[in-house]
């Protein structure tokens, strides 16, 4: 039993964290640390970098650029992306339709799409979720009606992010509406966004932000060549698909940045007579949320173990559900830490944290405080998406205790 | 990177295992070596004298095995499994680390032969669990020193054949220097006890010393030197418990699943009701953090800097702390009426785990010891 990391692997980690310092622009850095978010164009020229470097798509089958790294490697990967903080290679390209496209897609459809895809020449966005199929997928309605070479796409998704930059979209549709099983019958479809009858609508969060959108389908014409695998097999790549989005699932990294960036600024925080860090309650605060972390810490390192014995291409563990929802509570924990941070600060309103949309007024407060409200209230996300808490919960019910 | 055991661990594993499903299996059993006057069978720890395990920390040259803090978590582990009640924590890991630091290793043999148990005496009315807070007082006399004063709460003490007392032999109640560890043979002129049941069904005893005569050769690690020593042996002691804590709450899990499995109500197994499989999902998820900690504090113990060892004790002990307390309350709380009764087996898993956060400071106050420190446990 050993917790370090082996010679090789910390050269591996140096190698990526000073790739990182060279590279990442300052200016993406910094909105990353400010919470503000991020646009299409730091995403883009990012994703560029590393696709040049090789390490956009690390997880893809080689002939198509990936590194054949092996579970540990993409974990310190990821990890060193998330505590620089630097974005990851943007997910729904690199996680989800590209290895889809790259395992069941056509000979044309890997010839027209990795490549691009890889460096983001293409922004992909996810047409799953509609307002009636959230944790329950497989209800959804969006049908796409065979006629001649073409299918006709009809129905609307939802919460889709950052739709509006997105050139193209990956749906899930009813295909046969017959079919016996809801799971059956939906088809897997590559739909340029550019195509009459696609509309986006943004939908605003709560913390003002319009991250995430609905998608409308109105008797969209698609060729049949954008069919991906074969008709009424979607939902086995849709599940293939959420396979892959598991490793960095807990973003340790991202809690970890967080609390060290909560630390340094609760040293500027004053309360009372001292700085605020020099608060016992804080400090036991923050000092409980890094116990946990540091156990989820050891406990997703157990998983890649398991991953690394197992060989890469088997089945889920079940056990990446336990870190869903720790990783996702300690993700929610630092946005209090930090509203305790800012203090009162916490209660200025800007409607946008979009760069592009800041005017010349000065903030309210610090400017580390204008994204603590927003940020605390939107990551309530995180313990919804990628398959709810409670759906995690059932999955360990099963697969775990056996329920 | 590596969380497997060796082939050797994996035999140690298989063995202990075995030895105490033997003699743990029948939960009858415990419940008679409870009779025994100090609270376990001499027999079963003639087993274990037996079987190696109780030579097991300790080198070759003093009759043991060499093992490690792996092999200790892995004995701890089957030990809270089996909810064991033999004084080994006290007198193989807590003792013995003590010996072992303090460069005191004649008695070691003994020990590890298990002819001998040995018992750490160094709480205080008043002291909690401030390992510094000693009056009992050792005054220099000719060739010999004088120890004058009580100790409480001391694991094993019932049993035990030698006490380490910790002793002031300079300056005041809460000084760090000035703490001398002592080796006392229990039969010594003036030193007695009152050993008692505790709660989860171990033995302690009330120990006191009125003008013990001790050699200065049983001076542990130098005068005014023990503090550093016995916290050593202490933070061995919390990796152990940890690891026993992971073992019983490992096992408290299991068998409250099984339970919702086979009790039915309402024409239902109960297990069928998502409210309380949900609540097993969360004990399971407590039961994995304490996991990752208890390894995280045995692979800890070597560490040379003793602040990092101490900050990686604390939060793993924290972290034992709050998974003990959620799965031993909800165990019960899903057993319902049979969990509150004495001859069930879940709650004598409970009240050890209860046991454990309260012993060697409990979740508080290493909570509160991290904060002071501003100690970087995740970041």
């Amino acid at each position: 039993m050993d917790l370090n990391l082996s010679a090789e692997e910390m050269a591996f980690r140096d190698e990526i964290r000073a790739f990182i310092a060279a590279e990442l622009s300052p200016e993406t850095r910094e909105k990353l640390i400010l919470g503000r978010e991020i646009g299409k164009q730091d995403f883009v020229d990012w994703q560029r970098k590393l696709n040049a470097k090789g390490w956009a798509v690390p997880h893809w089958p080689v002939e198509w650029g990936g590194k054949n790294w092996g579970p540990m490697q993409e974990y310190i990967f990821l990890d060193e992306l998330q505590q620089a903080p630097a974005p990851s290679p943007l997910q729904f390209n690199c996680s989800m339709v590209g290895p889809v496209i790259a395992t069941f897609g056509s000979e044309a459809q890997k010839k027209k799409f990795l490549a691009p895809t890889a460096n983001l020449d293409i922004w992909w966005c996810q047409g799953f979720s509609e307002p009636g199929a959230g944790s329950d997928l497989a209800g959804l309605k969006t049908t796409a009606r065979r006629e001649g070479d073409f299918y006709i796409i009809n129905g609307q998704k939802t919460w889709t992010t950052l739709a509006q930059y997105a050139d193209w979209i990956f749906v899930l549709a009813r295909t046969n509406p017959q079919a016996e099983k809801k799971q059956q019958g939906i088809s897997f479809i590559l739909v340029d966004m550019k195509t009459p009858g696609v509309s986006v609508r943004p939908i605003q969060l709560i913390d003002g932000g319009r991250e995430v959108n609905e998608v409308w389908f109105d008797e969209v014409k698609v060729p049949v060549e954008n069919l991906v695998g074969q008709e009424n097999k979607g939902w086995d790549y849709a599940k293939y698909l959420l396979t892959n989005e598991r490793m960095g699932i807990a973003r340790i990294g991202i809690s970890k940045q967080r609390i060290r960036r909560i630390k340094e600024l609760a040293k500027i925080e004053r309360y009372g007579d001292t700085q605020l860090l020099d608060q016992p309650w804080f400090r036991e605060k923050l000092a409980s949320v890094e116990i946990e972390l540091k156990a989820l810490e050891i406990t997703q390192l157990r998983v890649v173990a398991e991953a690394r014995k197992r060989g890469k291409h088997g089945e889920v563990d079940p056990n990446s559900s336990i870190l869903k929802i720790k990783g996702s509570e300690l993700q929610q924990a630092t946005t209090e830490l930090m509203m305790d941070v800012v203090g009162p600060y916490v209660l200025p309103f800007t409607e946008s944290m979009d760069d592009e949309d800041r005017t010349n007024e000065p903030p309210v407060g610090p400017d580390y405080a204008a994204s603590a409200g927003p940020t605390y209230f939107n990551w309530r996300k995180i313990s919804i998406y990628g398959g709810s808490n409670e759906i995690q919960r059932n999955i360990i019910a099963k697969a775990i205790l056996g329920f | 990177m590596d969380f497997d055991f060796s082939d050797d661990q994996k035999l140690l594993k298989e063995s202990v295992g075995k030895l105490l499903a033997a003699r743990y299996g029948d939960f009858e059993k415990r419940k008679g070596y409870q009779k025994h006057p100090n609270g376990f069978d001499p027999a079963v720890w003639a087993e274990y004298a037996e079987a190696g395990i109780l030579s097991l920390p300790f080198a070759e040259a003093h009759g043991g095995f060499g093992g490690g803090p792996v092999e200790t978590m892995i004995v701890m582990e089957e030990m809270g499994t089996a909810l064991a009640v033999e004084p080994y924590m006290a007198s193989v890991v807590l003792a013995g680390a003590v010996l072992k630091y303090g460069d005191a290793t004649t008695l070691i043999p003994d020990i590890a032969g298990g002819e001998a148990i040995a018992a750490v005496a160094h709480i205080e009315r008043g002291s909690r669990y401030d390992l510094n807070d000693v009056s009992l007082a050792a005054r220099a006399d000719g060739a010999d020193y004088v120890l004058e004063g009580e100790k409480s709460v001391v694991l094993g003490g019932g049993a035990a054949d030698y006490f380490i007392v910790s002793a002031r032999t300079s300056g005041n109640r809460r000084d760090a220097e000035g703490m001398t560890l002592f080796l006392v043979d229990a039969k010594s002129a003036g030193v007695s006890r009152r050993g008692y049941p505790t709660q989860d069904g171990h033995h302690a005893a009330e120990v006191s010393f009125g003008s013990v005569r001790v050699p200065v050769a049983n001076v542990i690690g130098g005068v005014g030197k023990g503090l550093p020593i016995l916290a050593r042996a202490v933070d061995e002691a919390i990796a152990a418990l940890c690891a026993e804590a992971v073992g019983a709450m490992d096992a408290l899990v299991k068998m409250t699943v099984e339970y919702l499995k086979t009790r039915k109500q309402f024409g239902v197994a109960i297990a069928s009701f998502q409210a309380l499989q949900h609540r097993s999902v969360d004990m399971l998820v407590m039961l994995e953090q304490a996991r990752s900690m208890a390894i995280y504090a045995a692979l800890s113990v070597d560490d040379a800097d003793a602040v990092a060892r101490g900050h990686a004790i604390s939060a793993a002990k924290v972290q034992i702390g709050k998974s003990a307390k959620f799965i031993g309350q909800q165990a019960i709380q899903l057993h319902g009426g049979i969990g509150v009764t004495m001859e069930y087996k879940a709650g004598h898993y409970f009240k050890r785990l209860t046991m454990i956060e309260q012993m060697f400071g409990d979740t508080d106050y290493h909570l509160r010891k991290l904060a002071a420190a501003g100690a970087s446990i995740a970041a």
